[in-house]
Formats: structure tokens, sequence, C-alpha cells
């Protein structure tokens, strides 16, 4: 192939590698944060500011107290539930970019088990809860996923679109026919009673939603590498022709996975109407769902990783509020967020191939 | 003398739909040659704000639009690179680029917020064409990039069905190894077409910061950078059908404003809750996707074959 740099008849060219290097995998990951900050850096200098004074002040507002880090972790809980949710259904290669949207249905639909029928103990109440949200998310996600199953109709528009629905629909009850009565026309809805709301861990915000996250991060492990349907499930993801050769329902698993990826996400709505604002209320998500899809890539799509970074991303969220209040604007953080990803998905070229000198004595470089 | 009001509607579909129709032409270029950039949202952004600032800098708004097409193109060869030379995972590697022009575009016109456009861009109606009955208000009475994008896309149509580079563009979306094998430049062709996407979508979001609102407001694309996408999909990579499309959105788009205004007078329509209004033009999109996905599907037309696929020429 055509090399990318050629001097004095030595070409720099991109060889395929025979295995898939692991140290590549692992620094991908860590070196592409490093460059994202650079290129931040690069940029606060430019606008005029000090990206070593910023970039201490995020790490010491997310990592460098205890409050700041149980805010990370409170962060870290919905990144987490979203980020299993897209890598569900990212690894049968359905994009769904909808976590957003069905986040907001599983919040929408655990705020109606809230207001109209908490009567019973506690458990029972949160129980249900969790049960609506799961299904309104799934549900929700269907909207997008039947027609890509039965049509092939491009899942990632359809998603999208859903995200804004969503949203409005949530604004549309909340300004409308679910306002607190006695809130002074406050777009709010009435403040959950106690049989709604999450236990916490002592006197953190760090809720009850933390335990959904590591026992979904778990059951996934378990069904994706240890059932004969996670089996499917992989197959159906690396090469779809193999398996309708091998007489594996894809229909029926693009629904399943994707009933699974919105049910996922409508727990992290749970989880953030329930455990932090405990009603329904504007700008429930300040985007969890759209750095679910980066979290979920960062991982690899692997559960257990996944805690990690979304503990990291948590940090980044956090750090990103303290940087807030000494007047930068927030957005720094979702560009943080994107450059990340570009330095994750230009990286990876070096997990499968390497970089080789050619027309020279030397081999590799 | 006043215009029917559905002078008035066509009109404003018209306007509504011209930030939709650059940016569709540039994603008809893109998917064309193979590539698909889902980051027509945060291109567009950066194209608003970039051509905002720089209209604010110089007060001059074509300036506003050079510096919004160059900005395009620019996010446009972050994309290119990472899909093209590093063969990286494209739908992916759109996502990011919309992420990451979200947050750029809200970074950089923070400071700007509110303030009004010193040189906005405004109608000129066309001698004699403009004097037409119905037709003159519809079409030739809006500002210069309106009749800017008539013009592309007639160039786009020759260029694209008509000329050897429209062939050479469409050989590579089909089949890269067969064209390389003709010697046509895979990998130039599909760097060219990315950043034209780009530099199209710029315009088009600069048309939002320039003409239409005309102001800096942070997200103010609101998801028309993939309703867009969605529309290459309904004009089946067709300039001409894109020109159609972008007006029949655009026209749901203001419709919904419309109505708002309309229900002061009709009591039915007072009843609909302003959120189900705005929720319209994204239904519809999905609505539209549906039907046009299942009818193409059986006549077998659109989609470049290679779209999404990267070309590794050790691959053939």
């Amino acid at each position: 192939m055509a090399g990318l740099l050629a001097v004095k008849g030595r070409a720099l060219t991109i060889e395929k590698r025979g295995d898939i290097s692991k140290a590549a995998m692992i620094l991908n990951p860590i070196l592409s944060v490093a460059l994202a900050l650079l290129v931040g850096g690069t940029f606060l200098v430019l606008t005029g500011h000090d990206p070593l004074e910023i970039y201490s002040t995020m790490l010491k507002g997310a990592f460098g107290s205890a409050y700041g880090l149980s805010e990370t972790v409170v962060k870290a809980i919905p990144l987490l539930l979203s980020g299993l949710a897209v890598s569900v259904a990212f690894r049968m290669q359905l994009w769904n970019i909808g976590a957003e949207g069905q986040l907001y249905f599983g919040a929408i639909a655990a705020t109606w088990v809230a207001l109209f029928h908490a009567d019973g103990s506690r458990i029972i109440v949160l129980s249900m809860m969790v049960g609506a949200a799961f299904v309104a998310g799934g549900l929700w996600a269907m909207i997008a996923a039947i027609p890509r199953a039965f049509f092939k109709v491009n899942e990632t528009i359809t998603t999208l679109m859903l995200n804004y629905v969503a949203i409005l629909y949530s604004n549309y009850l909340i300004y409308g026919p679910w306002k607190d009565p006695e809130g002074y026309n406050f777009p709010l809805t009435a403040i959950f009673p106690e049989s709604a709301v999450l236990p916490v861990l002592g006197t953190s915000r760090i809720h009850f939603g933390l335990f959904f996250g590591l026992a979904a991060a778990l059951i996934l492990y378990v069904a994706l590498w240890h059932t004969k349907w996670g089996y499917e499930i992989r197959v159906i993801g690396e090469s779809p022709v193999a398996a309708r050769y091998a007489g594996m329902n894809i229909v029926k698993n693009i629904l399943i996975v994707m009933f699974i990826s919105g049910g996922l996400a409508g727990i992290a709505g749970m989880a953030e109407v329930s455990g932090i604002s405990q009603r329904l209320q504007p700008g429930l998500s300040p985007g969890y769902g759209y750095t679910a899809i980066i979290v979920a890539w960062l991982a690899r799509l692997n559960p257990f990783t996944m805690l990690g970074v979304s503990f990291i991303f948590g940090g980044l969220l956090v750090g990103g509020y303290t940087m807030q209040t000494s007047g930068l604007p927030a957005a720094l953080v979702s560009m943080l967020q994107g450059a990340i990803l570009f330095f994750v998905l230009g990286g990876e070229i070096f997990t499968k191939y390497r970089l080789v000198l050619t027309g020279g004595d030397r081999k590799e470089v | 003398m006043s215009d029917p009001l559905i002078v008035i509607l066509f009109a404003t579909a018209v306007t509504a739909g011209t930030p939709l129709l650059y940016a569709a032409l540039g994603e008809i270029f893109t998917e064309r040659s193979g590539v698909l950039n889902l980051g027509v949202e945060g291109m567009m952004l950066v194209g608003a704000v970039v051509g905002y600032i720089a209209t604010l800098q110089s007060q001059n708004h074509w300036i506003g639009v050079f510096a919004a097409m160059a900005a395009g193109g620019l996010m446009a060869l972050i994309h290119a690179v990472l899909s093209i030379t590093l063969r990286a995972n494209q739908v992916v590697s759109g996502l990011a680029l919309t992420i990451f022009g979200t947050g750029l575009s809200s970074y950089m016109g923070k400071s700007f917020v509110g303030q009004p456009v010193p040189d906005q861009f405004k109608p000129i109606d066309i001698p004699v064409l403009s004097q037409l009955p119905y037709i003159g208000k519809i079409f030739f009475s809006h500002d210069a990039l309106v009749y800017l994008s008539f013009v592309i896309v007639a160039a786009a149509w020759v260029f694209i069905f008509y000329t050897r580079w429209g062939l050479n563009l469409r050989a590579v979306g089909e089949n890269p190894a067969a064209a390389d094998s003709m010697g046509i430049p895979v990998y130039l062709t599909r760097y060219s077409s990315v950043i034209i996407g780009g530099v199209l979508a710029g315009v088009g979001g600069a048309y939002l910061s320039l003409a239409y609102a005309p102001s800096w407001i942070e997200h103010m694309t609101a998801g028309r950078g993939w309703i867009a996408v969605a529309l290459v999909i309904f004009a089946v990579w067709h300039p001409g059908k894109a020109l159609v499309g972008s007006y029949i959105f655009g026209g749901v788009d203001s419709l919904g404003f419309r109505i708002q205004a309309l229900g002061e007078k009709a009591s039915f329509l007072k009843d609909i809750s302003p959120f189900f209004l705005q929720m319209f033009p994204y239904i519809l999109t999905m609505i539209v996707l549906i039907l046009i996905t299942a009818e193409t599907k059986k006549r077998r037309v659109g989609t470049p074959a290679s779209l999404g696929i990267p070309y590794d020429r050790e691959e053939r």
C-alpha cells in the first residue's frame, strides 16, 4: 500500500499484525486521554487560560476530597448504567444512540409510579419503579428496533430523533399535567413520597442505584460470556452472515437486545429521579446518554472495564462543574470527551496494524 | 397588497429548508464516495458559531460564510483522517465529531450569546422573476445564500451524473477496489468528498446564525444535522430530491410556529401543547425514514454499495 510518508526511498507504512497487540490495547485509552488533555490545553492557552491551573482545579474538584469523590460516584452511576445499555446494542452492531431518550422514559415511568401508585412498602414501590422504568425504556427503544429488525431502517437516526421527542414529552408532563399544584407554578412535579426514594450511603448523595449498576454489569457479563444466548449475540455482532447460516434468529435478537438496552438506560433514569432529584424536573440528564457512547467504546464494550471508565468520566463531569464555578464554560468537558474518542478511534489501528519503515535496513519502528 | 397565507407558508418552507439543503447536499457527496459522516450536527454547529463570530469581527457576512466553510471543512478533515486513513469505525467517529462539535461551538460562542449580527443576510428580490405570481414570492424573494443553494443543487446534479469526476466519485462509493484498479485515486476522492461535505454543512450552520435566526444560540441546530442525514436517504442520494425533501421538512419546521400563532384564533388548535408541535419534525423524520427504507428495499436502489466500509488496498 501507499506510504504515509516517503523520504529518500524509505516509506513509513501501515502493516497488518498477525495478532492483536495487548500492549496497544491497554496503552490506547491512556494515551488518548493524555493527548485529548493536550489538545484541550492548547485550546485553553489559545483562549487565554492557564491549562495546568484549570486541570488541577478539575482534578481536585473530582478526586481531591471525600465530597468530590462521592459526587464522582454519583455521576458515574447513570454513566455506568447507560454505558452498559449502549454496549449491549453496540456488540450486535446496533447503533443505539437513544440512551438519552430511553433514560428520560425510564424516569417518566418511575415518576408515574411514585406520584400515583406509591401505596405499599418502600421495597414494593421501588421495585415497581425499577420494573416500570425498565419496561418503559425498553418499549421506547422498540419504536426504533422494530423498523430496524424488519425493514433495516437506520436505527442511528431513529433513536436520535426519539431523544428529542422523549425530552419534549417529559417537559410537556412537567409543565402540564404533572406540575405540582403547590409548586408556585415552577416546572416541577411534586416531591416523591419517602417510599419512592432510593436509600443513600451515609450522608453522601451516593444512592442505591450504584448497586443496580454493579448488578447489571455482573448479569451482562454472565449473560454474554457464559450462556448460549450471549454466544449468539457475539456471533451476530461479528458476522451476521455466518450467524444467518448457523440458523440464528437475527430479527428476534435485535428486538431482545434493543429492549434490554433501552431498559437499562431506563433504570439509569429511574435512579436519577428517585436517588437524586426525587421529582421529575427539566434538565434531568446533562447528556449522560451521549457520554455513555464514549464510555462504552473506551471500555471496549467490556462490562467490568466500564466500571473504571464510568468512574473516570464521572470525575470529568464533576471537574467540569468545579471549573464552571471559576467562570469557564463547562462545554470544555464535551470537547474533551469528543477529543478522547477521536484519539481512541485513531489509535485502534495500532492494535491490528503496526508502523513499518520500508526501503532501508531497519524494519520496525 | 398582502400575499395569501399559503404563499407565505411555502416561502418560509424554503428559508427553513435551506440549512437542511446545504447539509444534505454535503452529505450526499460524502456518502456517494462511500464514507458515512454522522458528524453533520457537529459540523453545522461549528459552522454556525464560526460564521457568526467572523461576521462580528469583520462586519461582513460573506467573510462569515467563508470562515464557516473553512471550519466545517476542518471538522470533516478529522473524520476523513480517522475513517479513511486510520480505518476507524465510521459511525462512532461521526458521533465523536458531533459530541466534539457541540462542545467546541458552546465553548467558542459562550461570550457572544445574545449579541445581534451586525451584517445579516437580507432578502433580495430578483428582478422580473420575483414579480411572477406565487412562484416569485416563494422562490425569488430570498437572500443570497438561498439563491446560491439553487446553483449548488444544479451544479451537484450535473457533477455527479454528467461528468467524469462524478462517475469516478460514484465508482469509488460503489466498488473502491475496481475503481482503484482503473487508476481512480480512491483515497483522494474520498478525502475531497468528505471535506466538501463539511464545507457545505458549515454553510448550512452559518445560514442559521447569519440569516435564519440571525444570532448565536447554544445548540441552535436542534437536530437539523441529523434530519439532513435522514434526508439523504429520503433523496436516494440525489441533489434534486434533496431540495424537495429539505423544503418539505423546512415547511413542517416552520408550520409549528404558524400553528401556535393561529392558535389565538382557532380554539381547537389552542389545546395542542407547544411541546407536541415541536415534536413534529422529529416524528415526521422517523416516519418518512421508515416508509422510504421499506420502499427502496423493494426496488433495491439507492445506498452506495461500499457506504461505511473503509478501503484497504491489501484486502483487495
